[in-house]
């Protein structure tokens, strides 16, 4: 399923997606890696796809928590995020769970 | 070129070792190898009794996990157990079959539970009948806990510290548990008599059932265990036994291996094996001057010495003083020193209540605190042991030792604060939860307030957090390097940090990470800090990159706790018309906004406002941003000044104006707010502002600078005075540009000005004394004119989607409506029409 262009999302930030009626933070990294995430951070909602990002963690706006970009591992005691399958394919974000 | 270190062990005393012998760049010198016994990195086993309770996950009580060996150029061999050291041809030899050669051997292959004799308790092939377990490794942990869940009655054999936890844990799966223990009274060798007696009524409160002098002789069972029987020959039916009767060092292999071997591999001060040099031992299979250490402290204590010793330096271990201080079975207990008197002369003051389940004693010998022992009340243990190590002074009433008496000390000491007192109270965050983190091995501030975000709100607690860092890790205490950096990400302070920027003409955040970060890794935390610097640094080749900005930065507007924002117009000095209260009240009734509410610097915020409708309601506001968000020079309050005010000095409302026109949007290290005052009563509150003016009489103007009102309250410092408006406004410019060049990234000015003096700040801003005025406000100059409204981008967005939602289509915490006419009992969840999320 086809989420957008890549193109959509300036290298570095996030956006949020509708599917299948939930909504996905996607990232892009400045390598050009997607990343996506459940929207929602898990400690009390706060817009993920609004986060700061860098090559390894995310940092969610509300109240700072991080986690791992690869694993969605918490870095700050919260529960970890969902891992979602994204990858770029000819210049497409496509959902691939 | 490298020696080779091989290291017999993979437990906590083999873990620090090598972290010690890294931290003094030993990978320099050493290839290192570690042997583990278990499939696992390394571990706090003292973490295991809170496993077993389901307090912790087991994710949570590594120390170092496998990805750490690899950073740091350490093999792991594990599970290979070494079966015989060759000193001779100086090899080991592992159960894999391997033979690995070394330069120099570190044994730290710890201690294993101890299982008493009885019968019937090893099967013919020498493993635990069924149902029978020690305590004390993951694995053991990971088969009780799921033995609890099956079974109903567990038997702990042992009453001191580990089988007392043992049956805390045990009793959380719901299990009934027993302990039997040999002795008169629990914690034995920590605790007298009575003090013992204290702990079994608190732990017998927790519907622990305890059985003392009771020696157990023989398991039961033919399978599966069945009872324990004890000397008397009373049998007590169970269907799970924990041992944890104490530890015996594991020195299997020194023995085999032609090791002088006591109670433990036997050592000097050095922490060599007396039969050869280049063969070390540590942690609980060393036995150093007759003592073998099973507490944490001494053991990293000798990691300490060893790790000096192979790096290069002459430390020696004399032995450590044993202290307790633990929460038992969520009793606390602590214990230094001997437990009871031991010459006719020593003195020995006692208090009990054992109702209370309090008891305290103190053995003093030739005005010398030579032990102490205190039972659910631990108030004092700080003085006690602080006396107890240093041999400092005693109070002449010996009760002083036990209570506190009459007057107060001024504040209570970290040691004092109970363990819930909360401590950060932006992200309640305890006392208890800070010394957590130290123990599962944060060592410095920063990581403290990572791991447990405190100091991570209003960062007002950030001392108390500090203070009880440092006492909390004692000698283990690191300082991080980082905290002098102006942003964590770029090892460099402020001043080196902008030499480098300018001389290698770094115009990106991404440039500077590239060029100056190890590795050229980027760092989130770091990045609006860097964007904030090269503002100030290039205001107009400054390269823009979204992605260095905080998204109140990228949208322009003030993020809430739903994820909507606020809209805050600009009103220059808090003046307003008619037109423009008009437009405000047109769009708040179009956009439908939530609540309408003045901010604390005399501005109309608009809250609860959908990001994707920012564009539309700044085209339709049609007036420029108010900056109520980011790191940035926020309002200037005012009051009403000489036009109307019957005490009015000054045009405080026309200089505030002005003052806001010059500034406006300038970004800063903190953010910075500022207030004109027309006389000296102060309605607009300067005196507690980053910058603050007052209307004095005769016509002049007082600057105060380094004031606040926030989550520190400080009383500006005056500056000086000045006569004309046209001079507050190139002095307190001037300020500006010179906090801005020099404050460290988030420090805001209540900070800046005591750490840098205000007589320098005098110097520097007014008498000009190092002659940089002119180029100060030169820069400020070329700000000023750099300035354009951000909420010009509502026309043409900077970058795609910049205004696209981010809220997931979920419930989020409502944002109360509220209006002038509801009290506090009248707020109202917000209406499906006026919910930002648009629910399909």
């Amino acid at each position: 399923m086809i989420l957008g262009p890549v193109d959509e999302i300036p290298p570095g930030e996030g956006r949020a997606y509708t599917v299948q009626g939930r909504t996905l933070a996607v990232f892009r990294l400045r390598s050009g890696a997607l990343k996506a995430f459940p929207a929602a951070c898990p400690h009390s909602g706060g817009p993920l796809a609004d986060a700061q990002i860098d090559e390894n963690v995310l940092i969610c706006p509300l109240h700072l928590n991080t986690w791992d970009l690869t694993t969605g591992c918490s870095r700050s005691g919260q529960p970890d995020l969902e891992v979602i399958g994204v990858r770029e394919v000819a210049g497409q974000i496509v959902f691939s769970p | 070129m490298k020696r080779r270190l091989v290291v017999v062990g993979n437990g906590m005393a083999a873990g620090r070792t090598v972290e010690e012998i890294l931290e003094r760049g030993g990978a320099d010198q050493f290839d290192i190898t570690m042997f583990g016994d278990e499939p696992y990195g390394n571990y706090n086993r003292i973490m295991l009794s809170h496993v077993l309770s389901g307090e912790e996950d087991e994710s949570g009580i590594f120390l170092n996990d496998l990805s750490w060996y690899e950073e740091n150029g350490i093999t792991l061999r594990a599970p290979v157990r070494i079966t015989r050291i060759d000193r001779f041809a100086k090899v080991v030899d592992g159960d894999d079959g391997s033979s690995t050669p070394y330069d120099v051997l570190v044994v730290a292959t710890g201690s294993r539970s101890f299982i008493p004799p009885m019968e019937g308790v090893f099967r013919p092939d020498g493993s635990l009948l069924d149902g029978v377990l020690g305590f004390r490794s993951i694995d053991d942990t990971r088969e009780i806990v799921r033995l609890a869940r099956l079974h109903e009655k567990a038997v702990v054999i042992g009453g001191g510290l580990l089988g007392l936890e043992a049956a805390r844990g045990l009793q959380s799966h719901g299990v009934h548990v027993e302990v039997l223990h040999a002795a008169g009274h629990l914690m034995n060798q920590q605790l007298d008599a009575a003090g013992g007696a204290c702990l079994l009524t608190s732990v017998e409160a927790l519907g622990i059932d305890v059985r003392l002098n009771a020696r157990s002789t023989a398991v039961t069972g033919d399978d599966h265990v069945t009872g324990v029987i004890l000397k008397d020959g009373t049998e007590i039916p169970c269907d799970l036994v924990v041992v944890a009767a104490g530890i015996r060092a594991n020195t299997d292999l020194a023995v085999t291996s032609g090791f002088s071997v006591e109670r433990g591999i036997v050592v000097d001060d050095s922490m060599a094996t007396v039969d050869d040099p280049d063969v070390f031992a540590v942690g609980e299979c060393a036995q150093h001057r007759g003592e073998v250490y099973g507490l944490v402290a001494p053991i990293w204590e000798q990691a300490r010495v060893l790790a000096s010793r192979l790096t290069g330096s002459d430390a020696e271990y004399h032995g450590s003083r044993v202290t307790t201080k633990l929460k038992v079975a969520g009793v606390d207990v602590a214990s230094m020193g001997i437990t009871a008197p031991e010459r006719d002369d020593d003195e020995f003051v006692v208090f009990s209540e054992p109702r209370r389940g309090v008891y305290k004693s103190v053995i003093i010998r030739d005005d010398r605190l030579i032990g102490a022992t205190c039972v659910g009340d631990v108030k004092k243990v700080a003085f006690l042991l602080q006396a107890f190590d240093r041999g400092l002074p005693l109070p002449e009433e010996r009760v002083g030792l036990l209570f506190d008496l009459g007057t107060a000390a001024a504040e209570p000491s970290v040691d004092e604060l109970p363990d819930d007192t909360q401590v950060c109270n932006c992200n309640g965050v305890s006392k208890g939860a800070l010394v957590k983190a130290v123990a599962d091995g944060c060592k410095t501030v920063p990581a403290v307030m990572d791991c447990t975000r405190a100091g991570k709100g209003c960062g007002s607690c950030k001392s108390l957090v500090t203070k009880i860092v440092e006492w909390a890790a004692g000698d283990d205490m690191r300082v991080d390097p980082a905290e002098h950096y102006y942003v964590p990400g770029i090892p460099l302070a402020k001043p080196e940090l902008m030499t480098a920027i300018t001389e290698q003409r770094l115009y990106s955040v991404s440039a500077v990470f590239a060029a100056l970060a190890p590795g050229g890794t980027e760092d989130a935390k770091s990045k609006m800090g860097l964007t904030s610097l090269l503002r100030t640094m290039w205001p107009q080749e400054f390269v823009d990159e979204r992605d260095g900005r905080f998204i109140n930065d990228r949208v322009h507007a003030n993020i809430q706790r739903d994820g909507t924002f606020s809209v805050v117009p600009q009103m220059k000095g808090g003046v307003t018309s008619v037109e423009q209260l008009r437009t405000i009240a047109d769009v708040a009734e179009k956009y439908r906004v939530p609540m309408i509410k003045l901010t604390g610097g005399q501005r109309i915020d608009l809250l609860g406002v959908p990001k994707e409708d920012l564009p539309k309601m700044w085209a339709d506001l049609d007036m420029p941003s108010g900056y109520a968000y980011g790191k940035s020079f926020r309002t200037v309050k005012t009051c009403v000044g000489s036009d109307f005010c019957r005490f009015g000095l000054g045009d405080s409302t026309a200089l505030g104006v002005a003052i806001e026109t010059r500034f406006q949007g300038i970004e800063s290290p903190g953010k910075v707010k500022m207030a004109v005052s027309g006389c000296p009563r102060n309605c607009a509150e300067s005196l507690v502002k980053d910058i603050g003016v007052v209307a004095v009489e005769g016509g002049r103007w007082e600057i105060y600078i380094g004031g606040a009102a926030g989550a520190h309250i400080r009383k500006g410092d005056l500056l000086v005075t000045v006569d004309t408006p046209e001079e507050v406004l190139t002095i307190s410019g001037r300020f500006l540009q010179y906090y801005r060049e020099n404050a460290k990234w988030l420090e805001r000015t209540y900070a800046f000005v005591p750490r840098i003096g205000l007589e320098r700040i005098r110097d520097v801003v007014v008498a000009d004394s190092d002659g940089m005025a002119a180029d100060l406000d030169a820069r400020m100059q070329q700000t000023v004119e750099g300035y354009r409204d951000p909420w010009k981008e509502g026309r043409e967005p900077a970058v795609p989607g910049q205004f696209r939602t981010a809220l997931p289509l979920i419930s989020l915490p409502q944002v109360p409506v509220r209006d002038g006419s509801t009290a506090l009992g009248g707020r109202a969840g917000r209406s499906v029409a006026t919910d930002p999320r648009r629910l399909p």
